[in-house]
């Protein structure tokens, strides 16, 4: 089969490789009809995260027909399913609990060690991202081997349209889940930085979920446009000063919530950003975290700090300070993805949830390396690439 | 019996924790009856099933290289005798006759190989009940490291190491009780035989 493979940094190619098989009593293997580059793979193609091997089939957003199944499969074949990219058991302590991300047995026992040592238990496993989350093959692939298929893929009704459901995945429980971290309350501003999908998603639940007030933080003007669209007030960093702007705009008080979906490649040129950079490129690592230092001061005292953005390693000028003196709460993760497809599935089908709005460009499987550059280089218009395989756009 | 969880003084660590290692394997012997070398690894893992069914499948030697990846068979010859075939660095395999020296079904059983074994071993699993989350096992290897140091060594290198080996083991037995599988990233049976040699 043609997939998309890593083969440094930026540097991605379509390979033709052997196509998957199942393995074990549980998978599936799907035909993938549609996948998208996810902000995340950009980390990805820009070297930052560790562990990933030459030949790397990339892709953690993606969804397909079921083509075949192994013994203890509950699904059939014909059926179309969206995938999570978290890989979770269904039956272990943590999956009990609905913290699909931290399932003790998605991952290969012997990819549990980097992590274990890295953070103290290892996660779940995820599709197409590197070999501490498993070595798994991703679905920017014409097809993908699924591993515990009786558990985690949603089944799609008939007759809907990929491009409605397939950011159930990822970025749509991830936005979701970001918002609920934010506690919600009547009446409450939710100030969020950054607007890709996972950012613009969370604007969306914030007002579904009751928020009076949302103030979106970024630098790309469309970006900033597709919020307001949703009824968030905006704010450009490049034009004014985040922090005055929000603390003129909540009389004072500052945001009762703060929602950082940056993460590790935070732009914009500021002083601490410049540093974080600089020892990153100079093997110091640290992670890029102007946003979540910027949200942590900004957010309202005894406010709510929720962070869905992707974080690897350490951090230097965490404000440590600030966070326990005004009494802030933090709730972060990777997303639980199984936990909200039904509800979120259901929401799409009523049409509370439109997004369709974020796909900017559509190509086919093997124009996927375009994508990445295209994505890469023009974060302005570029907001989210889908793949069709076997389809020429 | 001295039970390896627990400490004749200090803290209320595991043994295996210890900073003072000799100690450490003097304290455990007590409860594994014979030492078998000098290099003690200790594991515990929590699984989500009840302890009957793991003792008896883990009791069971048969079922070993299901989830132990470096054993390349077991052959059971009586209720408490048993050979083992074990993959080493390079290609190559040890043996030893191993006797179950004690055991309380449904808790505990110790074992300790035979004279003239490739390396000396012994060992107890212990299994524990741990209320809603399952049931705790934990495993205690006592071992004479082959080449001593260097061998030590160069089987870290081909991670086959004990210390290592020990702990995935008891991950990929987690895996294949509580989802009924090991899991694996291989795409093709030809990858997941590669992995596995």
């Amino acid at each position: 089969m043609r997939a998309l493979a890593w083969h440094g940094r930026h540097d991605v190619r379509m390979d033709t490789v052997p196509d998957p098989e199942i393995i074990n009593p549980r998978d599936c293997i799907i035909k993938v009809t549609a996948t998208a580059i996810c902000g995340s793979d950009l980390h990805l193609y820009d070297g930052f995260i560790p562990t990933m091997q030459s030949g790397d089939i990339l892709g953690h957003e993606f969804m397909g027909e079921v083509v075949e199944t192994g013994a203890k499969s509950t699904l059939k074949k014909g059926q179309k399913v969206v995938v999570p990219f978290t890989i979770a058991c269904g039956s272990c302590y943590h999956c009990g609990k609905h913290q699909y991300s931290a399932c003790d047995n998605g991952l290969p026992a012997d990819n549990q060690d980097i992590a274990q040592t890295l953070y103290g238990q290892p996660m779940s496993g995820l599709f197409g991202y590197s070999h501490m989350t498993g070595g798994y093959a991703g679905g920017q692939a014409e097809y993908v081997r699924v591993p515990f298929s009786d558990f985690g893929p949603i089944v799609i009704p008939e007759g809907i349209d990929d491009e409605k459901v397939l950011f159930l995945s990822d970025i749509l429980p991830t936005g979701w889940q970001a918002a609920e971290y934010a506690e919600i309350e009547p009446g409450d501003t939710v100030a969020v930085w950054g607007c890709g999908p996972v950012g613009l998603f969370a604007v969306q639940s914030a007002f579904l979920m009751g928020a009076e007030r949302v103030i979106a933080i970024d630098h790309f003007p469309h970006r900033l446009e597709l919020a307001k669209k949703f009824g968030a007030e905006t704010i450009n960093f490049e034009d004014s000063s985040v922090y005055d702007a929000l603390m003129e705009m909540t009389g004072g008080i500052g945001p009762d919530a703060v929602i950082d979906s940056v993460g590790l490649e935070a732009h914009g040129f500021f002083v601490d950003n410049v540093i974080d950079q600089i020892k990153k490129s100079t093997f110091l690592g640290t992670d890029r975290i102007h946003s979540i230092r910027q949200a942590i001061y900004a957010c309202r005292k005894g406010g709510r700090v929720s962070m869905p953005a992707v974080y690897g390693g350490f951090v230097d000028k965490f404000p440590l300070g600030a966070f326990m003196e005004k009494g802030l709460t933090l709730k972060t993760g990777q997303t639980h993805v199984q936990h909200y497809l039904p509800g979120l599935l259901a929401a799409i089908l009523e049409e509370k949830v439109d997004t369709t709005f974020l796909i900017s460009h559509r190509l086919g499987l093997e124009d996927a390396p375009k994508g990445y550059k295209m994505f890469h280089d023009n974060q302005n218009e570029v907001t989210k690439v889908v793949l069709k395989p076997g389809q020429t756009i | 019996m001295a039970d390896t969880q627990s400490k004749t003084a200090g803290d209320d660590a595991p043994l295996t924790a210890s900073k003072h290692s000799s100690a450490a394997v003097d304290a455990a012997t007590d409860g594994l009856v014979e030492a078998r070398g000098d290099a003690l690894v200790g594991r515990a893992v929590t699984i989500n099933r009840p302890r009957a069914e793991l003792y008896a499948y883990f009791r069971d030697f048969a079922n070993l290289p299901n989830f132990m990846d470096n054993i390349e068979r077991v052959d059971v010859q009586d209720a408490t005798r048993s050979h083992w075939v074990v993959k080493a660095p390079a290609g190559r395999t040890v043996e030893w006759d191993s006797t179950i020296t004690d055991e309380v079904e449904g808790e505990y059983f110790v074992w300790a190989s035979e004279p003239g074994a490739d390396i000396a071993n012994s060992g107890r699993i212990e299994f524990r009940d741990a209320g809603a989350r399952g049931t705790v096992v934990t495993a205690t290897l006592l071992y004479d490291p082959p080449g001593g140091v260097v061998g030590k060594l160069i089987a870290k290198l081909f991670q086959r190491e004990p210390a290592i080996q020990a702990r995935r083991d008891l991950r990929r037995f987690k895996q294949l009780m509580e989802t009924g599988e090991v899991a694996t990233a291989a795409s093709t049976r030809a990858q997941f035989e590669e992995d596995h040699k």
